[in-house]
């Protein structure tokens, strides 16, 4: 019913609005306001926080559904839930949680996830953005940049350098001291905002600190790990999406007195598309649900964000070039979905990094392979 | 207010049906099934009956063990109970009014919600005939609706137009595409959906008065023919359409 429910919402609500969503590089309010009607900014918070319930796999397949139709939408949900407000779940005190999460699982509030410095990217343990206790609040100072929901959410959760080592913060935007940057100019998911954001002398109260101070780093992988899981959902799904047109395109296509689909070469793409799709949809849910039973998946998330996000922009490529100058043309939405898809293969940890997750993993287990 | 709302559970539109083997009944493998639409309406109307004048809201569906689907989709929707009318027999439409007029009359409903028709077997007799059982006012087709204390004003299609009719409660409103817009699930509502129980009823057996024989799809379309691209072809297309396809 969860998928029924994205489907048919996605289908009505968003699809019509996902091409002025790139070209005007904005998600309406209004859709926002639909998307929290219906549950969809907590979808995996848990029921007793305000949230769906879902869990990770709750949280994919609905994923699934908003990328097949929008990659912007797709991004800001996935900011949102699955890093911003993950970070607090997977972290945070009860205070804190019974605090923030019930007004982020119902999309009054948007949330943000602030880790990435000008020159902490791939890099984040390096980050100098500073909170310092003085008297019962911390005074939090630095610049986090390329933050997905920047200038539309209402709470960032911010990792600093503290005495004791790195410490994540819930920061509300209303705080004195915090300032966001214009929205970004970017290649692809347009509509997701993404900005610079400022913290000047901020006053952060106690209880706003997620988990234990010096302990916020792996909080902060924690969070990356199960967000990759939402973006490789992201990767099928669009994936999906370009499969479907280029099936309906190459039946339609005629050339030399027949339709394209008769060609062994389109025929080949269509086959190595599926392929991807099959091994993406098993691998992200087969994490997701280890993930949901509390089983450690460093490992398997940089597995899923590696092999999803370079087999979509290979799907990519293959559907643009099954449609030909067709699928260059911005009359499709396929062009779209080429630009869409090459952000994956940076954010949430670039690739590179996650080859670096995965072998110094299997070096450490000795080739051996668990499970 | 105790207000009752019927559901079917129907091929979904986007399936193609295919007919079974005995040539009566639809063969059900791959077909994917949903809540009729015009009863999503009906139970969209439920639920905003229930916003105005408080109560509750009963959904009731007479099928087999998959109808509890659709009923959990209701459920979801904001429905409070939902009741299986347990016979996966095949009914026309009499025996199916027949035991959900009797699960009516032993509930004592207030209002009675239903879609127009089903878009399965489209008979669109079922909201009358529960009606007529019941020996209350039926409405049908109905775009708008004002319920008041005891009494309503309804708006439905007649052909060409629309008509303004008053009737009294209890009585059975039947609803046409317009009335509203179905509201989604929540993800909340599929949560609480799952807690709510389904009560299962088995109802009197009843005798179908309508067999069906035979099942037969509608001859496939012949190819369409173009007959030219410019003035020229008026004429011959005049022709066709008058000798050929008797339309004109």
């Amino acid at each position: 019913m969860l998928r029924d429910l994205a489907r048919d919402f996605t289908n009505a609500e968003i699809r019509p609005l996902a091409a002025r969503i790139d070209r005007e590089e904005e998600i309406p309010k209004e859709l926002l306001k639909k998307i929290a009607d219906v549950g969809l900014f907590g979808t995996a918070i848990p029921e007793e926080y305000g949230g769906g319930g879902f869990g990770k796999v709750g949280f994919c397949l609905a994923q699934e559904e908003v990328a097949r139709v929008c990659g912007s939408t797709a991004a800001t949900i996935g900011a949102h839930q699955s890093i911003g407000a993950q970070a607090i779940l997977l972290g945070g005190s009860e205070t804190l949680k019974k605090k923030y999460l019930p007004i982020l699982a119902s999309g009054e509030l948007l949330a943000a996830f602030a880790l990435t410095e000008a020159d902490a990217g791939s890099d984040s343990f390096n980050l100098s953005t500073r909170a310092e206790k003085i008297n019962d609040k911390w005074i939090l100072n630095g610049e986090k940049v390329w933050i997905t929901n920047g200038s539309i959410a209402g709470l960032f959760s911010v990792f600093a350098r503290t005495e004791k080592g790195i410490t994540g913060f819930v920061v509300e935007k209303g705080f004195n001291g915090v300032s966001v940057g214009k929205n970004e100019k970017k290649l692809g998911i347009k509509g997701s905002v993404t900005n610079t954001i400022a913290f000047d002398n901020v006053e952060i109260p106690e209880e706003n600190m997620i988990g234990i101070d010096g302990r916020g780093f792996l909080i902060a992988m924690e969070t990356l790990n199960s967000g990759r899981l939402g973006l490789g959902a992201c990767c099928f799904g669009a994936a999906k999406e370009m499969l479907e047109m280029s099936v309906a395109y190459s039946k339609q296509r005629k050339q030399f007195g027949e339709p394209i689909s008769k060609f062994q070469a389109i025929q080949f793409m269509l086959s190595d598309m599926t392929t991807h799709i099959y091994a993406m949809e098993n691998m992200v849910y087969k994490a997701a649900f280890k993930l949901d039973n509390k089983e450690d998946i460093s490992l398997d998330a940089a597995i899923v964000k590696l092999y999803c996000s370079e087999a979509v922009s290979e799907i990519a490529d293959q559907a643009l070039q099954i449609h030909g100058g067709m699928g260059f043309s911005a009359e499709l939405p396929l062009e779209r979905f080429y630009r869409d898809a090459r952000i994956l293969k940076i954010f949430e940890g670039t690739n590179e990094i996650q080859k670096l997750i995965i072998s110094r993993q299997i070096l450490k287990q000795n080739g051996k392979w668990n499970s | 207010m105790k207000i009752l709302v019927f559901v079917n559970h129907v091929p979904d539109t986007e399936t193609k049906v295919k007919i079974g083997s005995d040539g009566k009944v639809i063969d059900p493998a791959g077909v994917n099934y949903m809540l009729n639409p015009y009863d999503e309406i009906g139970v969209e109307e439920a639920l905003k009956t229930k916003q105005q004048f408080g109560g509750e809201v009963v959904v009731v569906s007479l099928g087999g063990d998959p109808n509890k689907e659709t009923l959990r989709k209701a459920l979801a929707m904001g429905c409070d109970k939902a009741v299986l009318l347990k016979d996966p027999a095949i009914r026309d439409s009499y025996a199916v009014a027949r035991s959900l007029a009797d699960y009516a009359k032993e509930y004592g409903a207030d209002v009675i919600f239903c879609g127009k028709q089903s878009i399965d077997y489209d008979d669109a007799q079922v909201g009358g005939l529960i009606a007529e059982m019941l020996g209350i006012p039926s409405v049908s087709v109905v775009v708008k609706l004002e319920i008041k204390e005891g009494h309503f004003i309804a708006e439905r299609e007649i052909e060409g137009g629309h008509e303004i009719v008053h009737s009294k409660l209890p009585a059975v409103i039947t609803a046409q595409k317009g009335l509203n817009e179905p509201r989604y699930p929540s993800l909340k509502g599929i949560m609480d959906a799952k807690r709510k129980p389904i009560e299962e009823k088995v109802p009197n057996a009843v005798e179908s008065r309508v067999v069906t024989e035979v099942m037969r799809k509608p001859p496939a379309k012949a190819q369409g023919k173009i007959v030219g691209s410019d003035a020229s072809a008026a004429a011959e297309l005049v022709r066709l359409l008058h000798e050929e396809a008797k339309v004109i």
